[in-house]
């Protein structure tokens, strides 16, 4: 079996960002930057089950920026067998990188694709539910627990309530959450093997599926601040003033 | 130019969010119609067709739709889309889960989240764990939308009278099988939509202290939220997560007990009306957002805290 696992270049998690002065954006030069977090959990996942036997290559992909190699090294370094960049330098919204994966499904065939349930900058958490209804394909979101059966996927999910299971018929596109796993640190050797690991390159407009956005930004502000509080000495005194000056209790 | 909007419900009866969802989506247009699919969903369709500002109930009772799996709930959606400009439903696992399946449908991009209505085509959205709001316009012809449900009160569930009407169920494919759910059960308030949280963080240090949480809770009739942290060290499960992956809390009183402030914790609570941190550490970043700080051992702090509410005459519920 072979999977498909898609990861994303970000903003890092702990970076606290800046809104751009003209409302355009957030800065991005010079910022820390890394693989989103879920995605991590899905390359952990995927390297998890080549680990059984069970499936025999894994594929990572991004999409983005010349410097989105650097993410899918990360992948190959953790143990991904080699890679795609589908070259773009504009930001695609969920729907276009949707439409890309579904081409790249098209011709590697896997048997499962991985993503992250969302990407922590645009915090939209559609991609892997888009791509799976362009392929016709089961979905399976919020994944925190994963049993690859003979020709289907039994899925725990997290849920507002609580736990759902499922199963879902291969192929299918499964989203990870993070409490998936625990990714594993590549190893000083690792990250060097993963140099000579292949990474294909494809030009995201040479695909010819419509990638165009069809939402414009038209500003990004900051939140509104919340004013100072105070430093209360003990809890009689932080009683009293939920009490009577608050009052909320 | 009216809306479709997909209620959550459990067959029995109509989750709360759909009702902050319905007000959102009164500001896009009035005329709002409701999509209840479920199966022996009678119950929830009587609910909805007296929420106000409702107009029409689509409804489609059939078993396939027991369980909103959703390979069978959007081909449904998709189907009865046609006359609707607006498709709304809430940003909680319910609504994020098959609304991008019915915008991949209809080739349309999502609005995911949504906090605040502009217009019927301008919308403003957190992005980055809420540390920025981007307006966004979409130009697509229609449009798929998700509404944070904590940044819209409540439709009130009275003083409408929709008319109700039957809808076919589509053919669903078979490759996916819903098996089992199960539910938190507690006798608290639902995070979600609770009035006073109270949440833990590392700094409890085990599953048996969060009983200090819960006495608190108790006591001030309080939801129980916690911090990633929290739930990943195996103190609390996973549904009790308030964050930028857990939900979204806007309560009037949040009470941060041992949590430092992470930005991804922060997303999930930072609208909350009254912040309370209790930290150790008088350096913690949940001190810049706080509203009323005490730097304290929590060890101390809440048996101290209960003593005192325990003193009062009358708690708010």
């Amino acid at each position: 079996m072979k999977i498909l696992v898609a990861v994303k270049r970000v903003i890092d998690y702990n970076v606290q960002i800046r809104v751009k002065e003209d409302s355009s954006g957030v800065h991005t030069d010079n910022v820390k930057m890394s693989t989103n977090p879920p995605d991590d959990n899905a390359v952990e996942e995927s390297v998890k089950l080549k680990e059984t036997g069970k499936v025999k290559e894994v594929v990572a992909i991004s999409i983005g920026e010349d410097k989105a190699q650097e993410t899918i090294r990360k992948a190959l370094a953790v143990g991904a067998d080699r890679g795609i960049h589908v070259k773009s330098e504009s930001y695609i919204e969920p729907l276009g990188i949707a439409k890309i994966l579904k081409k790249v499904v098209e011709k590697e065939k896997p048997d499962m694709v991985f993503l992250g349930k969302q990407a922590i900058d645009d915090d939209c958490n559609q991609t892997g539910q888009m791509l799976a209804a362009m392929l016709n394909w089961p979905q399976s979101t919020f994944s925190s627990k994963i049993l690859l059966k003979d020709k289907s996927l039994e899925i725990i999910r997290e849920i507002d309530e609580g736990l759902e299971t499922i199963e879902v018929n291969l192929p299918a596109v499964v989203t990870c959450d993070l409490r998936l796993n625990e990714p594993r640190y590549a190893s000083l050797p690792n990250i060097m093997k993963a140099k000579k690991k292949p990474i294909e390159q494809i030009v995201a407009k040479d695909l010819g599926v419509d990638i165009a956005n069809r939402v414009q930004q038209i500003k990004v502000e900051e939140p509104p601040k919340r004013k100072a509080g105070i430093k209360v000495a003990n809890v009689a005194e932080l009683v009293s003033k939920l009490k009577n000056e608050a009052k909320v209790i | 130019m009216s809306v479709l909007l997909i209620a959550e419900h459990n067959n029995k009866n109509l989750k709360p969010f759909t009702l902050n969802a319905i007000t959102a989506a009164s500001k896009i247009d009035p005329e709002i119609h409701v999509l209840v699919a479920g199966s022996g969903c009678e119950n929830v369709v009587k609910e909805v067709a007296v929420v106000s500002l409702v107009k029409k109930v689509l409804v489609c009772d059939s078993p396939n739709y027991q369980n909103y799996l959703p390979e069978n709930l959007a081909p449904l959606v998709t189907k009865h889309s046609e006359k609707y400009d607006h498709i709304v439903a809430s940003a909680n696992t319910f609504g994020k889960n098959f609304m991008p399946r019915v915008a991949a449908a209809l080739d349309t991009s999502q609005i995911s989240d949504v906090i605040k209505i502009n217009s019927t085509d301008t919308f403003v959205r957190p992005i980055y764990a809420g540390n920025a709001f981007a307006t966004v316009k979409s130009n697509d012809k229609k449009r798929c939308v998700t509404v944070r449900p904590t940044s819209f009160e409540p439709a009130s569930k009275a003083g409408g009278s929709a008319q109700v009407e039957k809808i076919d169920a589509v053919n669903v494919p078979s490759f996916s099988k819903f098996i089992k759910r199960e539910e938190t059960k507690s006798e608290r308030p639902e995070l979600g939509t609770a009035r006073v949280v109270v949440s833990g963080g590392r700094g409890l240090e085990s599953g048996e202290n969060f009983k200090l949480i819960t006495d608190i809770a108790d006591k001030l009739n309080a939801a129980v939220g916690a911090s990633r942290a929290a739930v990943d060290a195996g103190y609390i499960s996973n549904d009790h997560q308030v964050g930028q992956t857990g939900k979204v809390v806007v309560p009037d009183l949040y009470i941060a007990v041992g949590i430092s402030g992470a930005i991804q914790h922060l997303a999930g609570m930072k609208e909350s009306k009254i912040i309370v941190a209790i930290n150790k550490d008088g350096e913690a970043p949940i001190f810049s957002i706080a509203d009323y700080g005490l730097e304290a051992d929590l060890f101390k702090a809440l048996p101290e805290f209960l003593s005192e509410l325990n003193k009062l005459n009358t708690i708010q519920k």
